[in-house]
């Protein structure tokens, strides 16, 4: 059941990354070349086993830790956007998306 | 004959630094040189000479006062490129995250800059740790110091070249499916992948959150064991940090086991050799060195004991769906909006200009590796195919654990090769699917979220290093810490050095 050039433009499209025609080739190889590995973890019988999301539930039971709903960081805005690409007065700046 | 500065120990440069026989700025402006002279190994992206050697000058004003000090104050070290620093660029290697300044310090930064180390610089990587070979650095190839014309290994390839190289004596690196045990390997240092929680992942881009690891690499156990020290402990910051009790790794290095003695240090110890380790894809160098390795452990007391992980191959898949899986949702935030590279030109024509410019973006700003990562993490989550291969594989994963707990249930600890090879050449491998299969006995450990270790175990083809792996159970580290330190007691493999770089 190998992927096809539209299976791959399809992915790419969902992965928000935009492949020239010859990554696309390339890509289409190698994740064909990937998936034939898969193939045997694909035919192992794992009826009644219960994934393992995080390591550590192996030997105990892990919950997710809850926190106070509380206020714990500081108002550090200036510098949380000095990394944006485009901003203006506290705000990211996206292209336009309603005409 | 006196020890060149650069071939001090982590612990020998705190021994000096306490006895007063060197400063931090001795040490700090010794390595800057040795930076600045061994640069075409390409271990560092970013050196910052200024702030450490103000830092160094705080460290011994420190010292010069009286304050009581942590082993580590005034020691110079770097971290890889994956922790976020303040004051200083963080690029992943990747060009995505080119001239990136994070506002904070990663858990690890601000835990070792508490105890006072000098932090020089931000080490080379493979691209978000996405490899095996330091060759997806958007940046820069790093050399293997042993012979240049060879890989250091990966992802933490910077930060093994440099201990290696000792430019300075002990680094951070991260290991998701091998990134610290592989490369310190394939240099002949010793590096330890901890637990999983047992340090802070806060702060750590973030590749496939369910194993990525922090960890160090230095020369011998014992600086792995100061480093790991200050590394360690529970962070509110990181939800899968673990609430486990931090014990004392150094002062673990030397307490003997039950019925040791100075001969046998390692009596009692029942060192597991799984069969699946020393199979026909094992090269016949490494091989020999693994066994000769297993041979020392035990003259040194412990017993082999005959093991099976019988799913050994089949965490390749398993990991390379798991990795991917998180790896493509963790790097969907870098979209041309908050942080990092922005496309100059989309929405050509009269397309969705907001959804082009995230696709411009990703496409300028990724390497090849990472594209893959991410178009194979985006399959296997995908409506229809989830069950089939994300599911299947978590399910795996668990087996895979399972099979661990086993073992340990006639050893305690797991020993073998960490790679199939020594260090390959640069460019000799252009299949990405062939060197996922070279991760073949660093992957298990990974995905049971197990403490794993390399400890350099001697040399095969072409003079280079081979190390030997330790797996432990969990929170077990203390345990391989002191196997290692015992070994390198016996043995001075961990002491060679490349002859160009003495």
């Amino acid at each position: 059941m190998a992927l096809t050039s539209s299976d791959v433009s399809r992915i790419a499209q969902l992965a928000r990354l935009a492949l020239r025609e010859d990554e696309s080739a390339a890509m289409l190889v190698q994740l064909n070349g990937f998936f034939e590995i898969v193939e045997q973890m694909r035919a192992v019988d794992t009826a009644g086993v219960e994934p393992l999301y995080t390591p550590l539930s192996a030997i105990e039971d892990v919950t997710l830790r809850l926190r106070e709903d509380v206020v714990s960081e500081p108002n550090n805005r200036e510098a949380n956007m000095a990394n944006a690409p485009a901003q203006d007065a506290g705000l990211f700046l996206v292209p336009k998306v309603i005409e | 004959m006196t020890t060149a500065l650069h071939d001090f120990t982590l612990a020998q440069q705190s021994e000096a630094l306490a006895a007063g026989t060197t400063t931090s700025v001795a040490l700090t402006q010794h390595a800057l040189s040795r930076i600045q002279a061994h640069s075409h190994l390409g271990a560092f992206l970013h050196v910052d000479a200024e702030a450490a050697l103000a830092a160094a000058a705080a460290s011994d004003a420190r010292r010069a006062a009286g304050q009581p000090l942590s082993a580590l104050d005034g020691v110079p070290i770097a971290h890889k490129d994956i922790f976020v620093t303040q004051g200083m660029p963080t690029t992943a290697a990747s060009k995505m995250l080119k001239g990136y300044q994070s506002p904070f310090d990663a858990t690890v930064v601000a835990k070792l800059k508490a105890a006072g180390v000098v932090n020089v610089g931000k080490l080379n990587c493979d691209e978000y740790a996405m490899g095996g070979a330091n060759e997806n650095s958007a940046y820069a190839k790093a050399l293997n110091p042993w012979d240049t014309s060879r890989i250091p290994g990966g992802s933490s390839g910077g930060s093994a070249v440099a201990v290696a190289a000792r430019l300075v004596a002990a680094t951070t690196g991260t290991d998701t499916g091998g990134s610290i045990r592989q490369p310190a390997a394939l240099t002949g240092i010793t590096g330890i992948k901890p637990t999983y929680g047992r340090c802070s992942r806060y702060g750590m881009i973030a590749f496939a959150s369910s194993l990525d690891q922090a960890g160090p690499m230095a020369r011998t156990a014992e600086d792995c064991a100061l480093m790991l020290q200050a590394m360690s402990g529970f962070d509110e910051r990181d939800a899968t940090s673990a609430q486990q009790a931090v014990p004392d790794f150094v002062a673990a290095l030397n307490t003997p086991r039950p019925g040791a003695t100075a001969e046998k240090p390692l009596n009692g110890l029942r060192v597991g050799v799984p069969k699946e380790f020393f199979g026909d894809g094992v090269s016949a160098d490494v091989l020999a060195a693994t066994r000769a390795a297993l041979a020392q452990l035990q003259s040194l007391g412990a017993t082999l004991v005959d093991i099976s992980l019988p799913r050994t191959e089949l965490s390749i898949p398993v990991y390379y769906i798991i990795a991917p899986a998180e790896a493509s949702s963790n790097l969907s935030r870098f979209d041309g909006v908050k942080f990092g590279h922005r496309a100059a030109k989309y929405g050509d024509g009269n397309v969705d200009k907001l959804n082009d410019m995230y696709r411009q973006t990703r496409a300028e700003g990724f390497g090849p590796e990472v594209k893959r990562r991410i178009m194979i993490g985006t399959y296997v989550l995908s409506h229809g195919y989830y069950d089939a291969y994300y599911m299947q594989a978590q399910k795996l994963r668990r087996m895979i654990a399972d099979d661990f707990q086993a073992a340990f249930k006639v050893c305690d600890v797991i020993a073998g090769p960490v790679a199939p090879s020594v260090a390959r050449a640069i460019g000799s491998q252009t299949d990405p699917v062939a060197e996922y299969l070279a991760d073949i006995f660093t992957l298990p450990a990974s995905l049971a979220g197990l403490p794993g270790m390399s400890v350099p175990a001697g040399f095969g083809e072409g003079n280079l290093p081979v190390g030997l792996q330790l797996i432990g159970n969990y929170w077990q580290e203390a345990g391989l810490l002191h196997t290692a330190h015992a070994f390198q007691q016996a043995t001075d493999w961990h002491l060679r050095a490349p002859a160009s770089l003495a």
